[in-house]
């Protein structure tokens, strides 16, 4: 018997109330390239991972610990979890 | 009485620290692994600056796991003293020790001069025989040294008296200024500053003698 294998996508971003330094720079170089109207830019991370569990219910419990605990920083960023079935 | 110096994948101040503590100030000091659990016989701990496991992630992110940062945890809540320098302050932030994060540099540059800076605290050994007010200039040398935290983080701290360092020309927008936090109990101090940089004559400023020989005081 073989174990499902789930794709999922772990999204992090820095907290609204966190300064993004780098955003900000892009957000700059959008106006030199001569995109116009470009009010907010925050740059996150986005984490693909492929994760082997017996159901969505653990594979989403393994997720969201290694969310919360490893790849992102409570204290300056959040997470969202996107999981698709096998 | 003996101090370790802990040492990551990609650690770059590790000799700098012991040329510093045992060097400069005769203190004996051995480097120790990441992977070694047993800090038996140690006074006090460095985490030094650079860029362990290439601060992947996060700065400081991968470290935290380190089996010695578990060994770590115990040492600390025993009342060992730790001193986490630069990358090793954002380690010990990672690992919840200290409170706050390291974040990217309000300009994005990589900076690297000399600070100017202020004790804000003289409550703990570490800063106790400079006291409070004292002006001091150390090195910094860092991309990712914007401390930051909570509104609520910030009056904790306040009110615990743990600001320990606060840059006199904030070079990195951290909020309050801050370059360097103790825990409440004054034994774990995390400062982006490089005092190991300032105890050789030859190399600069004395400046950081008294804050090392506060890891043994």
């Amino acid at each position: 018997m073989t174990v499902p294998r789930y794709q999922a996508r772990v999204l992090v971003r820095l907290r609204p109330s966190v300064l993004d330094p780098a955003g900000e720079a892009t957000r700059g170089a959008a106006e030199r390239l001569g995109v116009e109207g470009i009010s907010k830019l925050r740059i996150g991370k986005a984490v693909e991972l492929e994760v082997d569990a017996p159901d969505a219910e653990e594979a989403r419990r393994r997720l969201e610990l290694l969310s919360d605990r490893l790849l992102a920083n409570p204290v300056i960023e959040d997470w969202s979890l996107e999981l698709q079935d096998s | 009485m003996s101090i370790g110096v802990l040492v990551f994948p990609g650690s770059n101040c590790d000799r700098d620290v012991q040329w510093a503590t045992e060097g400069c100030l005769g203190m004996p000091t051995r480097r120790i692994w990441h992977e070694e659990t047993d800090l038996s016989g140690l006074d006090a701990v460095v985490l030094p600056g650079g860029f362990s496991y290439g601060d992947y992630l996060r700065c400081g992110a991968i470290a935290r796991f380190a089996p010695a940062l578990q060994a770590l945890l115990d040492f600390a809540a025993q009342g060992g003293r730790v001193l986490g320098i630069c990358n090793g302050f954002q380690v010990l932030t990672e690992l919840g020790l200290l409170p706050g994060a390291l974040t990217r540099n309000r300009d994005l540059h990589f900076i690297c001069e000399d600070a100017p800076l202020q004790v804000a605290s003289s409550r703990t050994p570490w800063l106790e025989h400079y006291g409070t007010d004292k002006a001091l200039t150390l090195p910094i040398a860092h991309g990712e040294g914007r401390y930051q935290c909570s509104d609520d983080t910030l009056k904790q701290l306040q009110d615990a008296d743990a600001i320990a360092l606060r840059y006199q020309a904030n070079p990195n927008g951290s909020v309050g200024d801050i370059a360097g936090i103790t825990n409440d109990s004054g034994n774990v101090l995390g400062l982006m500053p490089h005092p190991e940089r300032a105890c050789d004559p030859a190399t600069g400023g004395t400046d950081g003698r008294v804050l090392l020989q506060g890891l043994l005081s």
